[in-house]
C-alpha cells in the first residue's frame, strides 16, 4: 500500500501535515504525536523581524468552528532559524516553512534568508485576515498575487507553495493567477473572514474585532474550492479547512487535493494526526486501494 | 507521551448558584499535579470544539482523585455541570507551571473563581497560612480552606466579613506576609500587584486567559510580559505554557 505523495518533486510519506499557526514548529506537539510520522510539519508564518501580534482576546469559540486573531505573533526568521529548524531536523519529516509578510520586500527577505537552510517547501502566506498590512491584500488581487509569486520565486532555492484566501468571489481566478506566476503548488483554504459579538457586553469578543473563521464549519466551503481549483490549473494542491477525520481528509483527496492539513482539528485532539493517517490506510484496505494517488479527484 | 485522557465521575454538586464541584478519578494526572496547574476538559458536543481550561481545586495522588471546582461561564461549563457519578469525561493535563512552594509567611488570596486553586495551595504551603476569600455575595469553599488557615472574607454586599475588596480585609485586618499568592478576576489581580510593589512582598498571580491549545502552540492566550517569551522573544508570555503563574513584576496586568 501506498500512501506517499509527491508535491513539486518533494515526496512526502503520507499525505498529512498540520496547517500552519495551529501546530507551533512542533515543539509543544511533540509530547503528543511523533513529529517522524507526519507527511511534513508546516511551521507557523515567519516574518523578517519578529512580530508581536494582536490583543487579546485573540480567539472565540463558535458553532462547529473557532475565530482567531492571533496576527502572525512569531520570532522572526533569524531565531526561527537558530532554534526550529535544527529541532524539526530531527525528526523524518519533510519541512514545509510558511511565510508571512507586509511588503514584497519583506516577503523576499525570509525567502532569501531561508534560501540555505534545509527546508523542503516555503509556504507563501497571502491570505490572513488578521494583520493589517499585506497578506491577505496580496490575496483578494489576481494581478498582486502573480506579481508577488513572481518575485519570490526570484529568491526561493525551494519550491513554493501559494497559500490561497477563500475571502474571493471567484477562487480559480486567484489559482491560475499564481500558477501563472510560478507558484510550484497550491494550498487552500486559509479562514474565512468572521465576527462574533458578545450581547451582554455589548461589544466585540476579539480585540481586533474580526478574525478567521476554522473548524468544521468550513469544511464544505473548502471542499467546493479544492474542487474547482484542482479543475482550473495543473499544480498540485494541498487541501485544508475543517479536517477532523480521515473522511473529511479522503473528500478533500478525492475532490483534487494531493495532500492535505489538519489545523483547529489538533486542538479538539493533539493526537489527531497519526489516527487520520491510519483512517486512510483503513479506508484504503477496505476498497483495495493499493496508491493513495489514485484517488486524487476521481470525483467528477 | 502525553495525551487526552478519560477520566471517571466520582461525583459533582452544586456548592453556590452556578458553581460545581466536580471529583473526578484519572491517576495520570492526579499523580503528576501541583497546585495552581489546571486541567482541559474536552466537550462531549463536538460542535464545541475548544476544551475548557478549568484550575485544580484538590488532588489526592494516592486514590488518584482530582477536585475541580468551575463555574457556569458559557454552553461547554453547562455542559460538564450535567455529569454525574460513573460518567466518563476528557481531560488533558495537568498543564501550566503551578505555584512555586515557598515557605515563609503567606496571604493566599482567592476572589470568585479563584478561590479553588488556593485550596490545593493552602495544603501544600508548610509555612504560616493567612487565607483571605473575596466573593460578590454568596460563599463557598470556605470551609475546606478553613482545615489549613485562618480565612478571612471580604463581600462586595457586606453579607459576610469585610465589605468591600480582599485589599480592604488585608488593610482592615493589619495582615503581613513575605509572599503572596492569588487568584481571581484582573482587577483584584491588578490591586494586588500594586500592594506588592509598594509593600515589597514577593507575589505570584495566577492570570485566566482565552485558550485553544493550552500547551503553548497556538499563541492565542497571552499577556504582556516585562522580559522576553522563550517562544516569540517579544514581551507575550503564554499564559497556559509560560503561566498562569506569575511574579507580580513580570506582566503587565
Amino acid at each position: 500500500m501506498n500512501l506517499s505523495v509527491n508535491i513539486a518533486g518533494v515526496e512526502l510519506k503520507n499525505p498529512v501535515m498540520p496547517a500552519s499557526g495551529t501546530f507551533g514548529s512542533g515543539l509543544e506537539y511533540s509530547d503528543f504525536v511523533n513529529l517522524s510520522e507526519l507527511g511534513a510539519v508546516v511551521t507557523k508564518g515567519v516574518s523578517n523581524v519578529p512580530w508581536i501580534g494582536n490583543d487579546t482576546p485573540r480567539i472565540a469559540e463558535t458553532k462547529s468552528g473557532m475565530l482567531n486573531a492571533v496576527g502572525l505573533q512569531n520570532p522572526g526568521v533569524d531565531l526561527f532559524l537558530e532554534r526550529d529548524i535544527p529541532y524539526l531536523k530531527k525528526y523524518d519529516t519533510k519541512i514545509i516553512v510558511n511565510v508571512c509578510g507586509k511588503t514584497t520586500e519583506e516577503y523576499c527577505e525570509v525567502v532569501e534568508r531561508l534560501s540555505d537552510a534545509p527546508v523542503d517547501l516555503l509556504e507563501i502566506n497571502i491570505s490572513c485576515p488578521n494583520v493589517k498590512a499585506g497578506g491577505i491584500a496580496f490575496g483578494q488581487d489576481p494581478e498582486c498575487a502573480m506579481a508577488i509569486t513572481q518575485e519570490v520565486k526570484k529568491y526561493a532555492k525551494q519550491p513554493i507553495i501559494m497559500k490561497l484566501s477563500p475571502n474571493v468571489t471567484d477562487i480559480t481566478e486567484m489559482a491560475k493567477a499564481v500558477e501563472a506566476g510560478g507558484a510550484d503548488a497550491i494550498s487552500l483554504i486559509n479562514t474565512l473572514t468572521g465576527m462574533k459579538i458578545d450581547v451582554h457586553r455589548q461589544k466585540f469578543v476579539l480585540a481586533n474585532r474580526t478574525g478567521g473563521l476554522s473548524g468544521p464549519a468550513i469544511k464544505p466551503v473548502a471542499v467546493r474550492m479544492v474542487y474547482q481549483v484542482f479543475r482550473a490549473v495543473d499544480v498540485p494542491i494541498i487541501g485544508m479547512g475543517g479536517i477532523a477525520s480521515a473522511e473529511d481528509a479522503l473528500e478533500f483527496i478525492l475532490a483534487g487535493a494531493t495532500a492535505v492539513a489538519v489545523g483547529t482539528a489538533n486542538f479538539h485532539n493533539p493526537a489527531i494526526m497519526p489516527e487520520i493517517i491510519q483512517g486512510l490506510a483503513n479506508y484504503m484496505k477496505k476498497y483495495k486501494i493499493s496508491d493513495i494517488q489514485d484517488l486524487i479527484g476521481v470525483v467528477e | 507521551m502525553n495525551e487526552k485522557r478519560e477520566a471517571l465521575v466520582l461525583s459533582q454538586g452544586e456548592i453556590a448558584k452556578d458553581i460545581y464541584d466536580l471529583w473526578i478519578k484519572q491517576p495520570e494526572i492526579a499523580g503528576a499535579a501541583r497546585p495552581g496547574q489546571f486541567v482541559m476538559i474536552y466537550c462531549e458536543d463536538n460542535s464545541r470544539l475548544l476544551p475548557r481550561p478549568i484550575s485544580i481545586c484538590e488532588v489526592n495522588a494516592e486514590k488518584g482523585h482530582l477536585r475541580l471546582v468551575y463555574r457556569i461561564a458559557g454552553e461547554g461549563t453547562a455542559e460538564f455541570s450535567k455529569l454525574v457519578s460513573a460518567d466518563r469525561v476528557k481531560v488533558m493535563g495537568p498543564l501550566g507551571n503551578g505555584f512555586p512552594l515557598i515557605t515563609k509567611k503567606a496571604i493566599l488570596v482567592g476572589g470568585g473563581i479563584g478561590i479553588p486553586p488556593m485550596l490545593e495551595l493552602a495544603r501544600r504551603l508548610k509555612g504560616e497560612k493567612q487565607i483571605v476569600l473575596g466573593y460578590r455575595d454568596e460563599r463557598f469553599l470556605d470551609k475546606d480552606l478553613e482545615r489549613f488557615g485562618r480565612v478571612w472574607i471580604a463581600t462586595e454586599d457586606g453579607s459576610a466579613g469585610t465589605k468591600g475588596t480582599v485589599i480592604d480585609a488585608i488593610k482592615e485586618h493589619k495582615l503581613e506576609a513575605e509572599v503572596i499568592y492569588a487568584c481571581g478576576p484582573t482587577p483584584m489581580l491588578k490591586a494586588l500587584q500594586k500592594y506588592a510593589i509598594v509593600h515589597n512582598i514577593e507575589c505570584y498571580l495566577s492570570l485566566e486567559e482565552r485558550m485553544a491549545c493550552g500547551i503553548g502552540a497556538c499563541l492565542a492566550c497571552v499577556c504582556k510580559s516585562v522580559g522576553r517569551d522563550e517562544h516569540t522573544n517579544v514581551h507575550n508570555k503564554r499564559v497556559c505554557k509560560d503561566g498562569p503563574v506569575f511574579e507580580a513584576r513580570e506582566v503587565e496586568l
